[in-house]
């Protein structure tokens, strides 16, 4: 009997392709799509019709012809991810929601459901790579996902499927062209799915109270303390944003700091901005764990390049964290992001949250 | 892994081989024509068209002319429900409707309809065992209600109402009374002469004839003002040239499902308490909603508290075991229906409730499968 997979289905291109390829490599695949949070108001009680992106995955599997099913991780996902993203707002840092989706949802909440089903595998659409044991970038370096996955845990690797990861987005569109896939053309989702317009504030609003400190003014200093101007509400402010800020100043202003305890934003020139430290809190090895001296890169942002760094000698940050001393100075860490640590052929080591 | 287990006849049920058999001729070269022609292949199907009115009249205790063709169940409650309120204000009548609240969203939203239309829309509460408050219907009459809607057996629950007890009431209040008896026919007695005056609404596709055919029996025309506009047919209550292969499909099978009434309700009955008292007697904390109805016999809900239904469902599809929860259309957003919020059914026993609906063709044999396969599906599910 083949092996049976649990194959999580978006409704986008990428998850649509490899659920057919994991049929035509044989597998027993079951197709899910995992509701994650509430639609909105403007589709009140008619979701299954309304909602395009499982009416797409059902479509799809129909086609492939294996069963599909929603599971609806609605409480979870806003308990792991959506909290999560307002508190790390509210104490100024900048959360990457998809790394705790993955970490939480994807591979630990939908992997019980593997458990349940009784499935050896749990497939994505990731842009990643999975050989013995242990993930590699994707082999299109334009969408390469694995700066998402260093959270989740070591264990589950083994049982990971990426039926795309060996394919370039063109390739991947390709196949769903040729087998007809509804989703063949659909546009990439660049947002985070539970913030429409990517506009985060609007998410913030509606769940924080409305005298919040991360929404209310507070004073703009620079790098010297001296108050030179008033924001209204820290978490509006991203590191290396420069909109927002006073002008007048002979070369461009950023955000190099948030300090939320005196609801205060740090402007800087961009000098300012480069670091050569990062420190990594919760943090997750998805391989052996590195030791003092040891060389990596790090990656710090999202399609950054990855910077050639050392663990530092000075481990001073506490258990669960890592000092990493950079090779060269990198612009805009921000608080929050992830530092995703890769070793040779783009082997993901691990990483953890930049502190 | 063997055939599945086909448990969901409340969403719908196969064609029967009798009507695979009386719609044959329909789908071959002579009985295509329009019942509206004056030549022979019109007159054929006209005299199908009007052997089947006759059938499904005969079944209802109706007469021919009291039976109005639609596109099912969904088309014949709008008829009702909103028709009959456009009906009430253009006689200039109280453009009011009242509708109990674990009513068939075909008939709740034709209900929003006529508010959204500048009308007025009572929702009729129901206790906890999902019976309509008879209080309720007396206020809204005397609130000037000129449609009330009370379906004869609940889709999810089984659940009966009052309906002999309310029609008249209604009636000689001056209100015209729906019950939307989709569920109904075949499984109880349900004929019009049970309930005088009342508007009914049918469906093929729940008795074994095809999706697309059901019928509303309107006791006279000037109760309802149509909702589609066209070539007069139906004496324009419901024009549109009719459906020759859906009718003469529902015709037999109506014929069909109230001559095997007693055979099927026992039958069905047998399977319900086998499988209820079966499951209860695995899981001691299953919990069958609806239990003290009065239920019609081919509807089973079963709440299985701790595991999500959904859940439970895609476990029961891959095990060959073919059931709902709640209304079909609610795939996909695990909260409790619109009837277990009426009902009161307390959140946790809502979510985890699975519908287990019978037909004359389900057998021993599959309640056996199921009481063998669903505890341990649930006991694992719980534990996780």
């Amino acid at each position: 009997m083949s092996s049976r997979v649990l194959i999580a289905m978006s409704g986008g291109v990428d998850s649509s392709v490899a659920a057919a390829l994991l049929v035509q490599q044989g597998y027993d695949a079951i197709g899910v799509t995992m509701k994650l949070f509430c639609y909105g108001d403007e589709v009140p009680d008619r979701p299954c019709c309304s909602l395009d992106s499982i009416a797409d995955a059902a479509s799809v599997a129909n086609k492939i012809g294996i069963p599909h099913y929603v599971l609806n991780l609605e409480d979870k996902f806003s308990e792991a991810v959506i909290q999560n993203f307002v508190s790390e707002y509210s104490l100024g840092r900048t959360p990457i929601p998809c790394v705790r989706c993955n970490s939480f949802t994807k591979f630990r909440d939908l992997l019980q459901h593997a458990d349940e089903l009784e499935c050896e595998y749990i497939a994505t659409g990731h842009y990643a790579i999975t050989e013995d044991g242990a993930l590699y970038r994707g082999r299109d370096s334009e969408k390469d996902q694995t700066y998402f996955l260093w959270g989740i845990d070591r264990s589950v690797v083994s049982r990971m499927l990426t039926p795309v990861g060996g394919l370039t987005k063109a390739e991947t569109r390709d196949i769903a062209r040729d087998l007809g896939l509804v989703t063949a053309d659909k546009q990439e989702s660049v947002e985070i799915c539970f913030v429409p317009n990517d506009d985060y504030v609007t998410v913030l609003e509606q769940h924080l109270p409305s005298d919040a400190p991360a929404l209310s003014p507070g004073p703009i200093v620079n790098t010297h303390g001296e108050i030179v101007g008033e924001h209204d509400g820290y978490a509006r402010y991203t590191i290396g944003q420069r909109r927002g800020l006073p002008g007048g100043y002979s070369e461009p202003m950023y955000v190099v700091a948030i300090e939320p305890e005196g609801h205060k934003i740090v402007m800087g020139t961009a000098e300012d901005l480069f670091g050569h430290r990062v420190v990594l809190d919760e943090l997750n090895w998805l391989s052996d764990p590195l030791e003092t001296s040891d060389a990596c890169h790090v990656q710090v942002r999202y399609r950054a390049t990855p910077v050639p760094a050392r663990v530092s000698e000075t481990q001073d940050a506490g258990p669960d964290s890592l000092v990493l001393d950079l090779a060269q100075p990198v612009r805009a860490i921000a608080p929050g992001q992830s530092g995703a640590l890769y070793g040779e052929r783009g082997k993901l080591l691990g990483g953890g949250v930049i502190r | 892994m063997p055939a599945p287990i086909y448990l969901d006849n409340a969403a719908t049920t196969p064609v029967r081989p009798e009507v695979r058999e009386a719609i044959a001729p329909f789908l071959g070269d002579t009985g295509f024509g329009n019942p509206s022609s004056a030549h022979s292949f019109g007159r054929t199907a006209r005299a199908a068209v009007e052997d089947a009115r006759q059938q499904v009249a005969t079944a209802l205790a109706a007469t021919p002319e009291q039976v109005v063709f639609t596109s099912g169940g969904t088309e014949a409650d709008n008829l009702a429900v909103l028709g009959g309120a456009l009906a009430a204000r253009s006689r200039g009548a109280p453009f009011h409707v009242a509708v109990s609240a674990i009513e068939h969203k075909a008939v709740i939203d034709a209900a929003k309809e006529v508010q959204a239309m500048g009308g007025r829309s009572t929702m009729l509460p129901v206790d906890e065992n999902g019976v309509i408050e008879a209080d309720s219907v007396q206020r809204a009459l005397a609130a000037d209600a000129t449609v009330v809607s009370a379906m004869w057996v609940n889709n999810e629950t089984g659940v009966m109402q009052d309906v002999t007890g309310l029609a008249p009431l209604c009636t000689n209040a001056g209100a015209l009374f729906h019950t939307d008896a989709v569920q109904a026919v075949g499984k109880v007695p349900c004929t019009l002469d049970m309930v005088p005056g009342a508007c009914m609404s049918i469906s093929g596709h729940k008795i074994g004839a095809l999706k697309g055919s059901g019928a509303l029996i309107v006791p006279d025309d000037e109760l309802v003002h149509p909702l589609l506009h066209g070539g007069g047919q139906q004496r324009s209550v419901r024009p549109g040239t009719e459906n020759v292969i859906g009718i003469v499909a529902l015709g037999k099978a109506v014929e069909l499902a109230v001559q095997e009434l007693e055979s099927t309700a026992n039958h069905v009955a047998a399977l319900r308490s086998q499988l209820e008292r079966g499951l209860q007697e695995a899981l001691p904390h299953a919990e069958v909603i609806g239990v003290a109805g009065p239920r019609a016999p081919h509807i089973a809900y079963i709440s299985f508290a701790g595991v999500e239904s959904t859940t439970l469902l895609m476990h029961l599809d891959l095990a060959g075991i073919c059931c709902s929860s709640g209304s079909a259309c609610n795939t996909g957003v695990v909260t409790a229906s619109h009837v277990t919020n009426a009902m009161g059914v307390p959140n946790y026993a809502a979510i985890s409730a699975v519908r287990i609906s019978f037909s004359k063709y389900n057998t021993k044999e599959e309640v056996n499968r199921v009481i063998e396969l669903l505890p341990p599906l649930v006991e694992k599910l719980t534990q996780a």
